[in-house]
């Protein structure tokens, strides 16, 4: 099929796959699969700009099934949500910029290479090594004592001293977040969300892979919270996102509808997936995924060739 | 995972399967239908208004997901008889 705003020829079952499969992990993990979605477009044959805009038009339309799913299920704290998505869009602008002064210099692709392998390999590492401990207690607990549940899906953190003492921090003003059962100051949730958009703008994508992970061990959201939350201020600064990339000509929307009606019902099974498993579960199967990104980054360093 | 969770995993995987068949019929008419109505109108609007193209697209693919996702919901409630999980 002729996709005649990016002069790209696509099999669509091809594009709705693609999206079916970036749907679920969405839907389950609250991530917007940029890592994927960016590759599998390019392997298609389209450009990188297109690629880049293309998947953030379709990352709105996916994370907007998935929240209204996600709240439904109770699982969005809206009131965090909207805080997020103002440090997000400051953090995705500076992202840019950074990008620009990167590209003047003469050397993105290689620094941005490097910084998107740390990263990934960092967080995999890092939520592998939590989610083993995290059930290895649980286990050790059970066998002592009943565990304490919430709607009966347990989500304890081995990082949860870590968590409690930057709760603890008092830097006016705090917000209370009764949703998540937590107060914060807002310049700790501003922060995660800047950063987030930093890695947004800097690597693309959603950035949800640094993110999810972040509210839950910094700001102490429980993970199913994170998820939906995570899923709704996506919505917001993909938006924004995909506004600016289509004023640059980087935007075929018709590749992204194709994507996603596949998404859309990808994104359904990957959120009722979650009622079925714990949060140290859902965070250990996580893992994976940025290691995926890692490799294919690896891959295009070492061979010089695009996927 | 009890017995009761397994049979709700099981019934959803059903109504799943189903549903992807019930989706496969529409797509195919979607693409038909909307995408060869919209192309031309979606490309001039591109290469003449972008802003007007940069809110368009983000307007088509909100509403393209509310509306499938209604469907969804609507095929899966379908599906199993009267509810939607």
């Amino acid at each position: 099929m002729f996709f005649p705003i990016s002069h790209a020829y696509v099999n669509p079952i091809y594009l709705i796959v693609v999206g079916f499969v970036i749907g679920v992990l969405g839907g389950f993990f609250g991530v917007g699969g940029s890592f994927i979605a960016g590759p599998a477009l390019r392997l298609a044959g389209i450009d990188w700009n297109f690629a880049v805009g293309t998947d953030l038009a379709h990352i709105v339309g996916k994370s907007v099934v998935a929240a209204k799913r996600h709240r439904a299920l109770g699982n969005v704290d809206l009131r965090l949500g909207f805080i997020m998505a103002l440090g997000t869009i400051g953090g995705a602008e500076v992202g840019a910029q950074l990008i620009q002064m990167l590209k003047r210099a003469g050397n993105v692709n290689l620094v941005v290479s490097v910084v998107s392998i740390v990263i990934y390999l960092g967080i995999s590492g890092f939520m592998m090594w939590e989610s083993w401990k995290t059930l290895a207690l649980s286990k050790r607990q059970n066998s002592q004592r009943k565990s304490i549940t919430r709607g009966g899906k347990s989500d304890e953190s081995a990082f949860q001293h870590v968590t409690k003492a930057i709760q603890r921090w008092r830097i006016p003003p705090m917000i209370s977040l009764p949703q998540s059962g937590i107060t914060i100051s807002l310049w700790v949730i501003l922060l995660v969300a800047f950063v987030g958009g930093l890695c947004s703008g800097f690597l693309g994508g959603g950035a949800g892979y640094i993110r999810m992970p972040s509210m839950v061990y910094i700001l102490g959201i429980p993970t199913h919270l994170a998820v939906g939350t995570d899923l709704f201020e996506i919505v917001i600064s993909a938006s924004y996102g995909t506004f600016s990339h289509a004023i640059k000509g980087n935007v075929d929307i018709l590749i992204a509808l194709v994507m996603h009606t596949g998404a859309a019902i990808g994104a359904q099974l990957g959120a009722i997936s979650t009622q079925y498993f714990a949060g140290p579960k859902i965070r250990l199967a996580f893992v994976p995924l940025p290691l995926i990104g890692a490799a294919i980054v690896i891959y295009t360093m070492f061979t010089g060739h695009k996927l | 995972m009890g017995p009761r969770s397994k049979t709700a995993v099981r019934r959803t995987l059903r109504a799943f399967a189903l549903e992807l068949v019930i989706y496969a019929a529409l797509v195919t008419g979607y693409f038909f239908a909307v995408l060869h109505l919209l192309g031309g109108w979606l490309v001039q609007l591109e290469t003449q208004h972008i802003r007007v193209y940069a809110v368009v697209a983000i307007l088509l693919i909100i509403g393209q997901a509310v509306v499938l996702e209604w469907v969804t919901t609507g095929l899966l409630r379908l599906l199993r008889g009267g509810r939607s999980e």
